[in-house]
């Protein structure tokens, strides 16, 4: 997991721009994307993944069922610890399916089995003993529509806290929750009014501050930017890069060009005939999307289908 | 006239309407005859019901709420029904009220998609059907029979009429609590669980707020159903007819009672001229709360209906 | 929190136990509060077939094909109480029937929102009148105001009142089903109809209304089965308390299931709970029951079509 000095390395490195370079690919070439770093708020690198260090989050052969039809199928990826993975694939390929399987948030669908082990940590999320709730607690989730509760600002991020057995002051929790999702400047005034009166942008940052609020050390986010304007949508990209000194996060988009953009590892999946999703290629976020090895790959992300 | 003159006048001739549409127009006048029936009937009834009771407000005003039975109608007076009536709107609500909301979140929240839970859905829609004279023989042959062989006299005593009104609104409150749930947004419910709550944690702590408005206004509903019951109560027991008791608590739940549509009745039944008058006094009380009863329903209803 | 990388003994993701109870506690008292409702079902079945056989026992069947309906003296005619349900509920029904699809029809296709909020919490208002005051009314009112004044020679207690009365508080309940019915029809139906140059009223007519058919007669499924279930309007207004010939006379007084019932239950065997008479009460809650049962069954059901449909 070391990184080789090479020219495409320095120059991603070097670039500081803020405003994202969506390109599309030039006829018949190799598609040629920007990729913005804010390097500011990065580690070093070389430790942003540490030599040796396990992936925080596996997958081994999983198979996810929903009743008899299998949504996807032999999956197996590693998620880098304390960096944005990107899922990226056509509509229907089982993306969402395959990130909700990681907070077994799939487990309120009946009917639904899993094959395979989900790995955090080493354990398998899908042991008999494990208990889903508690590791709805370690690994957070930003949905693709913001859904603040019918709460004051306050009262939505100190729910998680609350439920899960915090009692006394969280007022500190609360703030520091606000201050990293980069909402506490606009709302530290009117805690008290509700979730639901903020802007769409300022709604999904609520809510990624309500996930934070559970320490939890993998963010799950799905599509948390389709329903958000451009500015909103770059102000969430920003928040994720600043956040991942601290969290890992694994995102899904059908947005290409933000997975190109915003991520360092990129998965691609895609829809087999029978209909379940696999995975054609996972790799840095810069080779997938210059370099793929997977001739499939390079067709999904120059646009020629999907 | 010129070319495009011509023109024009044809087409203006024909987009006008070749004959004037005479069927619609007596459809929607029988349409506008329907509705106005049902509103002037109502009219009609409470301005009757309200120019029979004046006579007796007028002469005997607040004696007449405060009086008891009696068979003299110079006398006669609904303050028992007051109380037995009051008596049931606290009663009911304690008794109907945490069962069906529970059942409701256990339908809607916890329940697997399996026999027994359709057993309790269709169940649960029967017995909305049922009617409410079925609830006062089941009264009568369970509740009273209970405490009269609890050593409580006869047994025909408010408890056991509110139970039999509890059991008579349960299907109803089950009803719109399970709308009222079934309303909030699963968003909501997603955003909960994936926070790393339990289900009971969801339920109690974002959908039954949320919900709140919604199982209110039911539980007003059926309140105002349940104070305005008569047949269920004659067969589990009110009386019908004078009758005294202390005024401790004891005496007022074991002993006889009676509730404001009973009153109605008795009086209704009554031949003399004068006990029309009285019934009709009755009445206005009697309606006072339930009308006020449903406006409460219907106001909370409108004012809480969330936009999600 | 800590952060675990790899627990030596024992895992971090197991559930605190006592958060394991506490939800198999309430999950428990969730499902006992909804097994009450089965409970209630079965009390009323068990209660009124118990009974039901008892008197059955106690009586020579012919009793219940006497000429009339005097359970004092041991006549216990069903036919004479089927007449004045039927009776009661034709004459009801003529009245909701057409008076609460049209009432309907307007609310849902042709009036304005504005309208709409305002009448429509009358005609739920007219549906919260008990049923007792609207006997009243229908004695009072309904019979010497109209039914007298066509029918000089009715009794002052005749079904014709008291069916009027059932009717009316019948109304809104015809009215509110059947509109859901009509709204729950696509607009996309209606669009097609104008755009192909239909009035308004052929469209209600030849396309709403044939696409809403099975939530209208939900809906007066429905109001058959409260028009049978009704028992104040009768037990007032059409007299006839104590018993009955059978009578297909709806200017005079007559009885019902429902008001049989509650003439037996104010009558002076109140008390005894043996006799046959007391007893023929909870026969007449049985076969009530199980006719308004089938009613309900066959409404709900064609109510569930309305909904599955669209």
């Amino acid at each position: 997991m070391v990184t080789d000095h090479d020219p495409a390395e320095e120059a991603r490195m070097t670039s500081r721009s803020s405003a994202p370079d969506a390109l599309p690919p030039a006829a018949g070439g190799t598609p040629t994307i920007t990729v913005r770093i804010d390097s500011a708020a990065r580690a070093e690198p070389g430790t942003a993944h540490d030599d040796g260090e396990q992936p925080v989050l596996s997958f081994r052969d999983v198979s996810f069922y929903y009743g008899a039809f299998r949504a996807v199928k032999d999956v197996t990826i590693d998620v880098r610890t304390r960096q944005i993975t990107a899922i990226i694939g056509p509509s229907g390929c089982g993306k969402s399916t395959l990130l909700r399987t990681i907070n077994r948030m799939n487990d309120l669908i009946p009917r639904t089995r899993l094959e395979g082990e989900v790995l955090f940590h080493g354990e398998n999320l899908y042991a008999p003993y494990v208990d889903a709730v508690e590791v709805r607690r370690r690994i957070g989730m930003v949905f693709q529509k913001p859904n603040p509760f019918p709460k004051s600002i306050y009262d939505n991020v100190a729910f998680g806290p609350r439920v899960n057995g915090m009692k006394g002051r969280i007022d500190d929790l609360v703030e520091a929750s606000l201050r990293r999702a980069a909402l506490w400047d606009e709302v530290k005034d009117k805690l008290n009014q509700s979730g639901l009166s903020l802007s769409g942008g300022q709604q999904q940052r609520l809510c990624i501050a309500r996930a934070i609020a559970t320490e939890p050390e993998v963010i799950l986010m799905d599509e948390p930017c389709s329903s958000l304007d451009p500015r909103a949508t770059l102000q969430i990209e920003e928040l994720m890069a600043e956040l991942t000194a601290r969290y890992t996060i694994v995102i899904v988009t059908h947005n290409m060009q933000q997975a190109a953009r915003a991520s360092d590892f990129t998965v691609f999946l895609n829809m087999a005939e029978d209909r379940a999703g696999y995975v054609v290629e996972q790799a840095e976020t810069t080779k997938i999307f210059t370099n793929p090895d997977n001739r499939l790959t390079e067709d999904y992300v120059s646009g020629r289908f999907g | 006239m010129s070319m495009s003159a011509v023109a024009a006048g044809s087409v203006r001739r024909s987009l006008r309407a070749s004959h004037r549409d005479w069927a619609g127009v007596v459809f929607e006048v029988l349409l506008l005859l329907s509705l106005l029936f049902a509103l002037v009937t109502l009219f009609v009834l409470l301005a009757d019901v309200l120019t029979r009771s004046l006579p007796v407000f007028a002469e005997r005003g607040v004696d007449f709420l405060t009086s008891s039975l009696s068979s003299r109608p110079e006398k006669a007076g609904v303050v028992q029904g007051i109380v037995g009536t009051a008596i049931t709107a606290v009663l009911v609500p304690l008794l109907a009220f945490p069962v069906g909301v529970l059942t409701a979140v256990y339908l809607e929240e916890y329940a697997p998609d399996n026999r027994f839970t359709r057993l309790i859905t269709v169940n649960i829609r029967n017995l909305a059907g049922v009617p409410s004279v079925v609830y006062g023989l089941l009264g009568l042959a369970v509740f009273v029979a209970a405490f009269a062989a609890l050593g409580l006299g006869t047994g025909r005593n408010i408890v056991a009429g509110a139970l039999t009104l509890a059991v008579l609104v349960l299907p109803l409150v089950i009803i719109t609590a399970t709308e009222a749930i079934r309303a909030v947004p699963s968003t909501i419910r997603e955003a909960g669980f994936g926070l790393g709550g339990s289900r009971w944690q969801v339920v109690q702590a974002l959908i039954l707020p949320s919900a709140a408005p919604g199982i209110l206004t039911g539980m007003v509903l059926a309140l105002s159903r349940a104070l305005g019951e008569t047949a269920p109560l004659i067969l589990a027991g009110a009386v019908l007819g004078s009758f005294s008791t202390g005024g401790s608590l004891r005496d007022l739940l074991a002993g006889p009672y009676t509730v404001l549509p009973i009153i109605v009745y008795d009086w209704a039944r009554k031949p003399q001229v004068e006990f029309r008058e009285l019934t009709s006094a009755a009445i206005v009380v009697l309606l006072v709360v339930t009308l006020f009863a449903n406006a409460v329903a219907i106001l909370l209803r409108n004012r809480y209906v969330r936009e999600w | 929190m800590a952060q675990a990388a790899h627990p030596a003994g024992g895992s971090t993701l197991v559930g605190r136990p006592g958060r394991r109870r506490s939800e198999a506690l309430v999950k428990a008292v969730l499902i006992g509060a909804s097994a009450l409702s089965i409970a209630i079902s079965v009390g009323i079945v068990l209660s009124l077939l118990a009974e039901s056989v008892l008197f059955l026992s106690q009586i020579d069947l012919s009793q219940l094909v006497a000429p009339g309906w005097f359970p004092r003296r041991g006549m216990y005619d069903l036919a004479t109480l089927f007449a004045g349900t039927l009776l009661v509920t034709i004459i009801a029904m003529g009245l909701a029937g057409p008076v609460g699809l049209l009432a309907a029809i307007w609310l849902s296709e042709y009036a304005s929102l504005r309208s709409r909020n305002r009448i429509k919490p009358v005609i739920e208002i007219l549906a919260g009148v008990p049923s007792v005051v609207l006997g009243f009314f229908a004695l009072t009112w309904i019979s010497p105001n109209m039914v007298k004044t066509i029918f000089p020679g009715a009794n002052n207690f005749n079904i014709l009142a008291a069916g009027l009365g059932v009717g009316i508080l019948t109304i809104p309940l015809v009215a509110s089903v059947s509109e859901d019915a009509m709204r729950a029809v696509p607009r996309s139906l209606r669009e097609a109809s104008y755009g192909l140059g239909a009035r308004r009223t052929t469209t209600v007519i030849r396309v709403v209304l044939p696409a809403a058919v099975s939530g209208v007669v939900a809906a007066l499924i429905l109001a058959v089965s409260r028009a049978v279930g009704e028992t104040m309007v009768v037990a007032v207004a059409a007299g006839a308390t104590g018993g009955s010939l059978l009578t297909v006379n709806p200017l005079g007084p007559g009885q019902t299931l429902t008001a049989a019932m509650a003439s037996l239950a104010t009558g002076s065997d109140q008390v005894t709970g043996d006799s046959a008479a007391f007893l023929s009460l909870f026969f007449l809650g049985l076969l009530l029951f199980l006719l308004t049962l089938v009613l309900n069954v066959v409404g709900d059901a064609f109510v569930r079509r309305t909904r599955q449909r669209y």
